[in-house]
């Protein structure tokens, strides 16, 4: 190596910054045609849901609607306005709405709860708790179906928006709880023995101390239980039917039973609206989901 | 009345023993430092002393008053982590006053100590900022005002300085040191770092496998280790430790290193016991700085001994020497030219030396 010239040095330079520019090109080459295939169905979906029937019938998937018509979407939420066998999402909207929200809170502070103990209040046997706890992320969905039915009749809250809260409240559990001990392990135990000596007792150190520190973790846990029980069809085909249903299955519904002609438009503005409120958490908090997951504790 | 008094305390975790029999006490106004290597139980001791760890046998006073079974906020005591432990969501007032809030204290008297605290840390121009604002010597200044603000009985330091840089270090040392000087508090500080332990504490407690091993001045831990592993511990480089003999006749007392001839004489060592002395195996403890190149008193002894390696360090260097197949460190001003493979004239300072039993390891 100690041969090398001056010149020699030179080619070599050109070589590497040609081969890395041609690298650089390819790159970007990979990620337009990777962004054009997951855009594509979006997009596919939106043209469809602002043509009228006839323009389906006559275009292509992918020709571009005549005009922004918006009538698909109007029936998707409102309905047509006739009696019986009028489906449309706004009812069952705002059952997935009276579901998601409180089931997303009560998991999410019962997950805090749980991690918060299970770091900084060690007790006999926590790691058995935890471990417990973890087995419940692999449980699939189908195994719990029929325990859970005969539950929520025990409890006699079946087909109720409040018996879909409790399922994936107590579903929930185990994924939230799994985030938040994950990082408040990260969290310096001494915070928690400095506040103990400053007299806080248990709940004031929680509430005072780790909770104001927490907001990157609770972003994660709200994105994730917000789009796992919005998202989810099983549980609120299997736990509800008629008009206490959640949103996917009304959609459902709507889809597969129309008798007369599929509408596709009508169809495509539906499944639009049902996965709107979780685009609208992604956009709103998505720069958190990605700093949440990546960081560890609040130093310092 | 003693402001901290430890009694026959014992710990364990599960089936290993932390603390084992342990005994302590402090006067008022003292700064006790609790020295040793990691893992052998020290911070466990403090933690005990804050309340913040259970006891499985033994009791802890605080004034003569029992506190084994009382919660750490009604102990009377502050304590000073390692990481500052400064509750990130809250600013600098907030953090400081936070006790005292939880405490119920009148909203007149907590502006007032906090005006007194903040001036007195010089931290009064970072009120509203938060902990993250700080940097390392300011947090740690605004922990030590947390505790300040409590006006505690007992002050308990957790490795304070060991997150902060070497320079900034030995600023806050001073700092602690000055301190403690004028607010005259009851001071127990753990630490792993024997200069931090010698310069701050009045008293030191040298731990190891969950053990006192030596609790006493730095004067005599320096001087008088009452082991080997004191000895050892403390001193850079440690103490040499030399194997051998003793050897008794006719009232005289020397040591003779095993193949040797040269017999050093020990005629004015403070025995603890003058009996079976002769033919002992011992330990001759002699620290490097009590060597020297040439003759300093009367009682010094003699020695030649071949020079091995030459250790610079700037104001001082550490040359290692062959006495007998075993190493014996000296420290040198590092004008001081040495040659290395032969032999050199040494001095010992006999009055300086320490001896051991080389079975139980205790100062004899």
């Amino acid at each position: 190596m100690q041969d090398k010239t001056h010149s020699s040095y030179k080619q070599l330079e050109q070589k590497s910054k040609y081969t890395n520019m041609f690298l650089r090109w390819f790159l970007y080459f990979v990620l337009v045609i990777f962004a054009l295939y997951f855009i594509f169905p979006l997009y596919v979906m939106v043209v469809t849901s602002l043509k009228t029937m006839e323009e389906i019938r006559q275009g292509t998937l992918l020709t571009w609607p005549s005009g922004l018509n918006f009538d698909s979407w109007l029936v998707a939420w409102g309905g047509r306005g006739y009696g019986a066998g009028d489906t449309f999402l706004k009812p069952y909207f705002w059952n997935s709405i009276k579901m998601v929200v409180p089931a997303v809170f009560f998991s999410t502070f019962i997950g805090a709860m749980a991690g918060y103990v299970l770091t900084k209040w060690r007790f006999k046997g926590d790691k058995w708790v935890f471990l417990f706890l973890l087995f419940g992320c692999f449980i699939p969905y189908q195994a719990i179906l029929l325990p859970m039915a005969r539950t929520l009749g025990v409890l006699g809250i079946s087909n109720s928006v409040i018996g879909l809260v409790l399922v994936h409240t107590v579903y929930g559990i185990p994924f939230t709880t799994l985030f938040f001990r994950n990082f408040y392990v990260s969290i310096p135990s001494e915070l928690v023995k400095a506040a103990r000596i400053d007299g806080a007792g248990f709940f004031k150190i929680f509430f005072k101390i780790l909770l104001p520190v927490s907001t990157p973790i609770i972003v994660v846990t709200i994105i994730w239980q917000f789009t796992q029980i919005w998202n989810d069809f099983l549980f609120g085909s299997t736990f509800s039917f008629g008009e206490a249903a959640p949103i996917q299955v009304a959609l459902n519904n709507m889809v597969l039973s129309s008798t007369s002609v599929k509408e596709y438009n009508v169809d495509m503005a539906s499944a639009i609206i049902a996965g709107i409120p979780t685009l609208i958490v992604y956009v709103l908090a998505g720069k958190y989901f990605i700093r949440g997951l990546t960081s560890g504790a609040v130093k310092g | 009345m003693k402001t901290l008094k430890i009694e026959e305390l014992s710990k364990n975790f599960g089936s290993t023993e932390v603390l084992r029999k342990i005994n302590l006490e402090i006067d008022e106004g003292n700064f006790l430092v609790l020295l040793g290597p990691s893992g052998c139980g020290k911070s466990t001791l403090l933690n005990i002393i804050a309340g913040l760890e259970t006891i499985n046998e033994g009791n802890v006073h605080i004034d003569d008053y029992n506190v084994s079974k009382v919660e750490p906020k009604d102990r009377n005591i502050a304590m000073v982590f390692q990481s500052y432990a400064l509750y990130p969501s809250m600013n600098v007032r907030e953090n400081m006053i936070f006790g005292l809030k939880q405490a119920k204290v009148s909203k007149e008297k907590i502006e007032e100590q906090l005006e007194k605290v903040s001036k007195f840390l010089q931290v009064d121009a970072l009120l509203e900022r938060k902990p993250s604002q700080l940097s390392g010597g300011q947090r740690q200044r605004v922990a030590i005002g947390r505790a300040l603000v409590r006006e505690p009985r007992i002050f308990l330091f957790d490795e304070p300085l060991s997150n902060l840089d070497a320079k900034l270090r030995v600023e806050m040392r001073r700092e602690i040191k000055k301190l403690h000087q004028q607010l005259k508090t009851t001071v127990v500080y753990v630490t792993h770092d024997q200069t931090e332990a010698m310069s701050l504490g009045t008293n030191i407690a040298i731990m190891n496998h969950g053990v006192i091993q030596q609790n006493d001045t730095p004067e005599n831990i320096y001087n008088k280790p009452s082991n080997t592993f004191v000895a050892d511990f403390i001193g850079s480089p440690s103490m040499n430790l030399i194997k051998g003999n003793l050897k008794e006749s006719s009232n005289k007392v020397s040591f003779i290193t095993h193949g040797s001839n040269i017999e050093i004489p020990i005629n004015g060592y403070d025995f603890k016991e003058k009996s079976n002395l002769d033919n002992k195996e011992v330990f001759f403890g002699i620290r490097p700085e009590h060597i020297f190149f040439k003759k300093s008193n009367e009682e010094d002894f003699e020695i030649n001994l071949r020079a091995d390696l030459s250790e610079y360090i700037g104001h001082e260097q550490i040359m290692t020497f062959n006495f007998e197949n075993q190493e014996v460190l000296a420290k040198f001003p590092s004008t001081v030219k040495i040659d290395l493979s032969k032999n050199t004239k040494l001095f010992f300072d006999l009055t300086q030396i320490s001896l051991f039993d080389a079975k139980t390891e205790e100062r004899i």
